[in-house]
């Protein structure tokens, strides 16, 4: 029977069928961090239960790390200390791998997996993390899971899993110039609602995913989550080979050539069924920035914030108006022109080299309006020393930007670092909600190019428009 | 783990579509290693009147009574989406919350309270604001029973709406499995399942 590259996952990784209709699934990896991560490892141990496989089991610290140059174990966070302390502790007693403050692998976790050939593709990954989906990028069967959960996946090696529905999305045509990673999946999600993917895993395919390199493949799926989805995946190709090979963790040699000749045999089959299909035309998207508190409340660069009137739906309506009151907007203002006081490039979503280098090609020779504060996080270690060889942090920091060490950072408020009060922030991350960068700080979700854009502008600005 | 049989309830409508779990525990609201002291800051941006602060804001209506006495919640699409952190489940049953009814739930988030004693009841938008209207024109009497035994909602004036469930989750509900134990009793099947894969994908084995 022909099979989704789901079906071969699941196929491959299943220790038993469960007679409740679940799955006991094989977990080839677990990568934990220090803010859900610590609890974790507590539970277990107070558990008197140990992790059955150390070797596959990694920790990063990133979430509540400061990412002020200079940096030790004290962090704005209330209480974050102890967070870290306890990760760190925790990690040597169970002997699992960590990526600590001041080594050179520490970043983000969802960008040192694949940056480490930790996540490959066709492993079964999983984080207590939402944004662990990003590993589909390369193919691989990854998805966030609670503490809990991870307790499990650490003590038994599997987790117990009901099978969603699946669906390929066709994301159809070629993006333009200056369209990337980012602006498609939030347009998907702008078309197709924050919850339109609950239920199912989804396989993203098409031309404009092919032709997509590996870091963009990881920004689209980074948002997976917020589209609802279990979790999404891209069929591995040369792009994916090519890019793992040489990774620490990743295979070597005669291995790795097995290992392809494996991962060959993993893409949908031609005449492979999906409980849903759909389609989006990429030819024509413009650069997308979110206007509201969900990531579905966005639109194009050239577009307006809508009017709720217009809309439907009354809990969607709701939704709107109340985003809109945070939001400080009202329907029919043109978003190219919104003054800003903050712009953010990092987070898991685009924070790896290529989004760099794309922001500081917009940045060279130019200067950060006044009366804005500009930030760049990299991603990781690796990512921030990379970027240094090539000159970029001077580029940020001649334009103005903060160059600072790697962690989420502002991704989230994570406790005492926030742009402000009713400051207007445009964002390379993937949450807009309600006082997510700090309270009632206004985020505007956009590409790391948008951002570095209206960086300059002091406004809501289209790249396209300043480039050259 | 805590069991889940049926509970009869006031229920308090919060309904807002995609309230994320970032509105349910503030990040900034999560000061120890460990599941305890959350409720405190359960819906903190909402609940208080200005960050940081403790002075409610009375217009919140777990704020307000009796629905300060709710068992049940009663919520729009998408509840509990974004974050993975388990913390928003354990701060809403710390609180004291043992049912969210909505029409739909985070993946992630659905499961946590699976593992915590608290059941996810998935109901048409359409009756999740009729029962809303009920509870509402007198909250102290109009409880809602969520029976996980028969898999129903129902209210005092006899409404009954049944709701489906995954077996699994009923069963982990309903019995307060510990799932760990349950599952290492298949030790031996996840050893052999072990030995072939160390052929098959021997890159894995690190
Ligand atoms: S960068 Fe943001 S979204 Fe990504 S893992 Fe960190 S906090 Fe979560």
């Amino acid at each position: 029977m022909a099979r989704t590259i789901i079906d071969k996952l699941w196929d491959d990784h299943l220790v038993a069928n469960l007679d409740n209709g679940t799955s006991l699934l094989y977990i080839d990896r677990v990568f934990l961090h220090e803010r859900t991560g610590s609890v974790t490892l507590k539970e277990l141990a107070a558990a008197k239960r140990r992790v059955r496989d150390p070797g596959q089991v990694f920790c990063t610290m990133d979430h509540i790390v400061d990412t002020f140059p200079g940096r030790g174990d004290a962090t704005r966070m209330p209480g974050g200390t102890e967070f870290i302390t306890q990760t760190r502790a925790a990690a040597q007693a169970a002997g699992i791998t960590l990526f600590d403050i001041g080594d050179e692998r520490q970043g983000i976790v969802h960008v040192v997996s694949p940056e480490q050939g930790i996540a490959l593709p066709g492993v079964t990954l999983v984080c207590p993390d939402s944004h662990t989906c990003t590993l589909g990028g390369l193919g691989a069967l990854a998805w966030g899971i609670g503490s809990t959960e991870a307790e499990h996946a650490l003590a038994t090696k599997t987790l117990v899993v009901r099978r969603p529905r699946s669906m390929r999305i066709n994301f159809t045509g070629r993006l333009a110039p200056g369209v990337g990673a980012k602006d498609l999946i939030m347009a998907l999600i702008g078309a197709h609602t924050a919850s339109g993917g609950v239920g199912y895993v989804i396989e993203f395919a098409g031309e404009a995913i092919r032709a997509l390199p590996v870091e963009g493949r990881l920004t689209l799926c980074n948002m997976g989550v917020e589209f609802g989805a279990w979790t999404v995946i891209i069929a591995p190709d040369d792009t994916v080979y090519e890019y793992v090979q040489g990774r620490p963790y990743a295979p070597r040699g005669e291995v790795l050539e097995r290992a392809i000749d494996y991962w060959r045999g993993l893409p949908s089959d031609a005449d492979a069924r999906f409980d849903k299909e759909i389609a989006l035309d990429c030819s024509r998207l413009a650069p997308q920035v979110s206007w509201g508190t969900s990531p579905q409340h966005e639109t194009g660069i050239d577009g307006v914030v809508p009017d709720p009137a217009g809309e439907a739906d009354a809990n969607r309506r709701q939704s709107m108006e109340r985003a809109q009151a945070y939001m400080g907007l009202q329907p029919g203002t043109p978003l190219a022109g919104l003054p800003i006081q903050g712009a953010f490039i990092g987070s898991c979503t685009n924070s790896r080299l290529s989004d760099l280098r794309a922001a500081a090609e917009v940045l060279k020779g130019r200067k950060v309006a006044s009366g804005v504060r500009a930030i760049c996080v990299p991603g990781s270690t690796q990512v921030k020393r990379a970027a240094e060889r090539e000159g970029l942090d001077k580029v940020f920091l001649e334009a103005g930007f903060e160059w600072r060490e790697s962690g989420c950072s502002m991704c989230f408020y994570a406790g005492g670092e926030s742009f402000g009060f009713e400051e207007r922030v445009v964002s390379s991350t993937n949450r807009n909600f309600e006082n997510r960068q700090g309270p009632h700080t206004r985020t505007h979700i956009a590409s790391p190019v948008t951002v570095a854009a209206s960086a300059i502008a002091g406004r809501l600005a289209d790249a396209r428009s300043i480039a050259g | 783990m805590e069991q889940f049989t049926s509970i009869t309830a006031i229920a308090a409508p919060l309904l807002r579509i995609n309230i994320d779990t970032d509105a349910i525990i503030p990040s900034r609201e999560m000061r120890t290693v460990g599941k305890t002291g959350l409720a405190r800051g359960m819906f903190a941006g909402w609940r208080y009147k200005a960050p940081g602060s403790r002075e409610e804001n009375p217009d919140f209506i777990l704020n307000r009574e009796p629905y300060r006495q709710a068992r049940i919640l009663l919520s729009g699409a998408n509840f509990g989406c974004g974050s993975s952190r388990e913390h928003a489940v354990w701060a809403l049953h710390e609180w004291g919350i043992r049912s969210i009814i909505a029409p739909s739930f985070g993946a992630i988030f659905a499961s946590n309270c699976v593992r915590n004693g608290i059941l996810p009841v998935v109901l048409d938008n359409a009756i999740v604001e009729s029962l809303a209207r009920h509870v509402q024109a007198d909250p102290a009497k109009h409880l809602l029973t969520v029976s996980l035994v028969d898999c129903t909602v129902s209210t005092v004036a006899g409404e009954r709406h049944g709701f489906t469930i995954p077996p699994a989750d009923r069963e982990m509900l309903l019995e307060g499995l510990d799932a760990i134990a349950v599952t290492l009793k298949r030790d031996d099947e996840i050893r052999a399942f072990q030995e072939r894969d160390r052929q098959r994908r021997p890159w894995i084995y690190l």
